[in-house]
């Protein structure tokens, strides 16, 4: 089968910093990918070539056996329906309102008539545990877990195969940080997608990943299950998930 | 993976509709409306669904079925647990509310009103804008060393020094023009020498200060707009309020200032590059000479005029900031609002300095003319 990503001898210089030195990494259909790595180690970078926001220098990305820079643009179109983006801030457009923002990329497909979009924008209002009434609120309205439970349903709305994920938790309060990783879970097992994040919180790593590669030093030095990466002998990991706080909570969740 | 499908089969008493294939959204047929047909007239016949046969189920999916049954169960369905599921997510929603505004005839009459109610809160707000100007300067009078300098000659810059060469560009090209159209007419009735008298008047008391106001209003004007409304949509508006510093001493006072230095003298220096192109056009087109020009112009045209064309500059400068930073202030935090903002901050700055203009026209009327 197909892996949903396929990164082959992925290189990234900006200038003559050289970011990524050929990255090699498979994510299998199902699978639940955390990138995890360093301030600047370039993770939030190797996720924007994942979904094409930028072309590595060397290299090319695959999603479902499609390049993701393929020359065709209509390739480069339904590869691109085929995954959903979680932005950091939700990236929600500030001028339509929640309804609006979930049922743009639903219209942009001019298949589906205005009833049946009606009722799948409220499908993934309901799937992202929010109430009709907030349907007409704008996006400077809510609240951060409530811009980020809308940007999760606008990216859900084209049913994707993926899911990437930027720092899905960043910004919340751990109890709203707890309810949106859980809820990430139930429509992952639902809905059965495949998911690659980029995350700093343990806990959402934790809560999660079903496998986690680590990128230090330009490559990646881990790609296995998080038990099997805690046993890596490299002195990132070792920073990083062996304080006495993350041990705990790795202990805790696994 | 195989598009979803559809198969009927008749038998004694109802029949049995069969659907395969994948129900998911980037499988359904295009288009849908001969398959969504197709399945409101079998759930109309009282048909029984089997979906045993369906590979993969989404929202779409389950949606198309369900506004096709009609919004509710029908009487016999065969599906998995699963499915089920899915299709009872999509029986939970309530129906589409048809949302019709009633058309009212008098509906123009209501738009006018909406209207003149934004135009008076427009008004409101910029006086209440000019008054809180007023207490800054009082209070800046009073602790001269809180006296934003920083940003006033950063304005300063940007929106006058920045704008010398396309002022200058602009202002030389329409002293070109005006002068040859002129000198044209001016020829048939021999008066060629009258070049001087009109360049000079029009050029320095009215061209020069409205082209520099229009090119200010556009250039600095909707940067203004734009900066402090992009600052109101990342909250550092806010930011500033919570460090104790006052947005109109800080943002707005600066800017005007700023403007109502730099504008009298980016008229000066218009205008006298639109008197330069109209020399060099004469010189052209009639051979009057430079000298005479130079040696003509403070005779026939009184030096009011210069001192008219720079209070215009002045006021124009006023309004322009504040009429910038008042809608800037206005922005909501979405990008429909700031680029609406925008527009209105350039349209209304150049028509209220064309009116401005008018009014000073007919104020100074017996000032600055030769012959009076």
């Amino acid at each position: 089968m197909t892996p949903a990503i396929e990164l082959r001898g992925v290189t990234t210089r900006f200038g003559k910093v050289v970011i990524h030195d050929d990255i090699h990494l498979d994510v299998r259909t199902g699978d639940i990918l955390c990138l995890v790595g360093g301030s600047g180690s370039g993770k939030t970078t190797l996720l924007r070539e994942i979904v094409g926001l930028l072309a590595p220098t060397h290299g090319t990305v695959r999603l479902f056996g499609q390049a993701v820079l393929d020359p065709d643009p209509r390739v480069r179109r339904d590869v691109r329906r085929r995954f959903g983006m979680l932005f950091q801030q939700g990236a929600l457009f500030s001028a339509l309102n929640v309804f609006d923002n979930i049922a743009f990329p639903l219209r942009e497909l001019r298949i589906l008539d205005k009833s049946h979009i009606h009722d799948l924008v409220f499908m993934k209002l309901a799937m992202v545990e929010l109430e009709p009434r907030h349907a007409m609120l704008m996006p400077a309205e809510l609240s951060g877990g409530m811009i980020k439970r809308v940007a999760l349903a606008r990216a859900l709305a084209l049913e994707p195969e993926l899911l990437v994920l930027d720092e899905p938790t960043a910004g919340l309060d751990p109890d709203l940080a707890d309810n949106f990783v859980q809820l990430i879970r139930t429509l992952q097992k639902q809905l059965g997608f495949t998911v690659a994040m980029v995350t700093h919180d343990l806990d959402t790593l934790a809560g999660l990943a079903t496998r986690v590669a680590v990128l230090a030093g330009q490559r990646i030095i881990a790609d296995a299950s998080p038990a099997e990466v805690l046993d890596v002998d490299h002195p990132f990991i070792k920073t990083f998930f062996c304080s006495e706080h993350a041990r705990s909570v790795m202990r805790r969740r696994l | 993976m195989a598009t979803a499908a559809v198969e009927f089969s008749e038998t004694p008493g109802t029949g049995i509709v069969r659907l395969s294939g994948d129900w998911t959204l980037s499988r359904l047929p295009v288009p849908l409306e001969t398959l969504q047909a197709q399945l409101r007239d079998f759930a109309a016949r009282g048909a029984a669904w089997e979906m045993s046969g369906v590979s993969r189920l989404d929202s779409a999916g389950a949606v198309v079925l369900w506004q096709a049954w009609g919004r509710h169960w029908p009487t016999t369905l065969v599906a998995s647990d699963e499915q089920q599921a899915i299709l009872a997510r999509a029986a939970a929603i309530s129906p589409a509310l048809a949302s019709q505004r009633p058309f009212s005839p008098l509906i123009w009459l209501a738009r006018l009103g909406w209207l003149m109610l934004a135009a008076g809160k427009n008004a409101r707000d910029m006086t209440a804008l000019i008054g809180q100007l007023a207490l800054d300067i009082v209070y800046l009078c009073a602790h001269p060393r809180e006296i934003p300098w920083r940003e006033f000659s950063a304005t300063l810059y940007k929106s006058g020094a920045l704008a010398l060469p396309v002022t200058a560009l602009v202002g030389f090209l329409i002293g070109v023009v005006l002068s040859y159209l002129s000198s044209l007419q001016l020829k048939t009735f021999g008066a060629d020498i009258f070049i001087v008298n009109l360049l000079g008047i029009s050029v320095i008391r009215e061209l020069g200060p409205v082209i520099v106001a229009v090119l200010v209003a556009g250039r600095s004007g909707s940067a203004m707009t734009a900066q402090i409304g992009v600052m109101r949509v990342t909250e550092e508006i806010d930011a500033l309020a919570t460090m104790g510093i006052s947005r109109t001493v800080r943002l707005v006072l600066p800017k005007v200032a700023a403007l109502a230095v730099a504008m009298p003298l980016l008229v000066v220096w218009c205008s006298a590059a639109g008197i330069l192109g109209g020399m060099v056009s004469a010189n052209l087109e009639m051979e009057l000479a430079y000298g005479y020009f130079i040696s003509t112009l403070p005779k026939v045209v009184p030096v009011a005029n210069v001192w008219i064309g720079i209070g215009k500059g002045f006021c124009f400068g006023l309004l322009i900031a504040l009429i910038a930073c008042h809608f800037g202030l206005k922005v909501r935090p979405n990008t429909e609002s700031l680029s609406s903002r925008t527009t209105s901050s350039v349209v209304a700055a150049i028509t209220v300095v064309i009116i401005v203009d008018a009014v000073f026209a007919v104020l100074t009327r017996r000032i600055g003319m030769p012959g009076l």
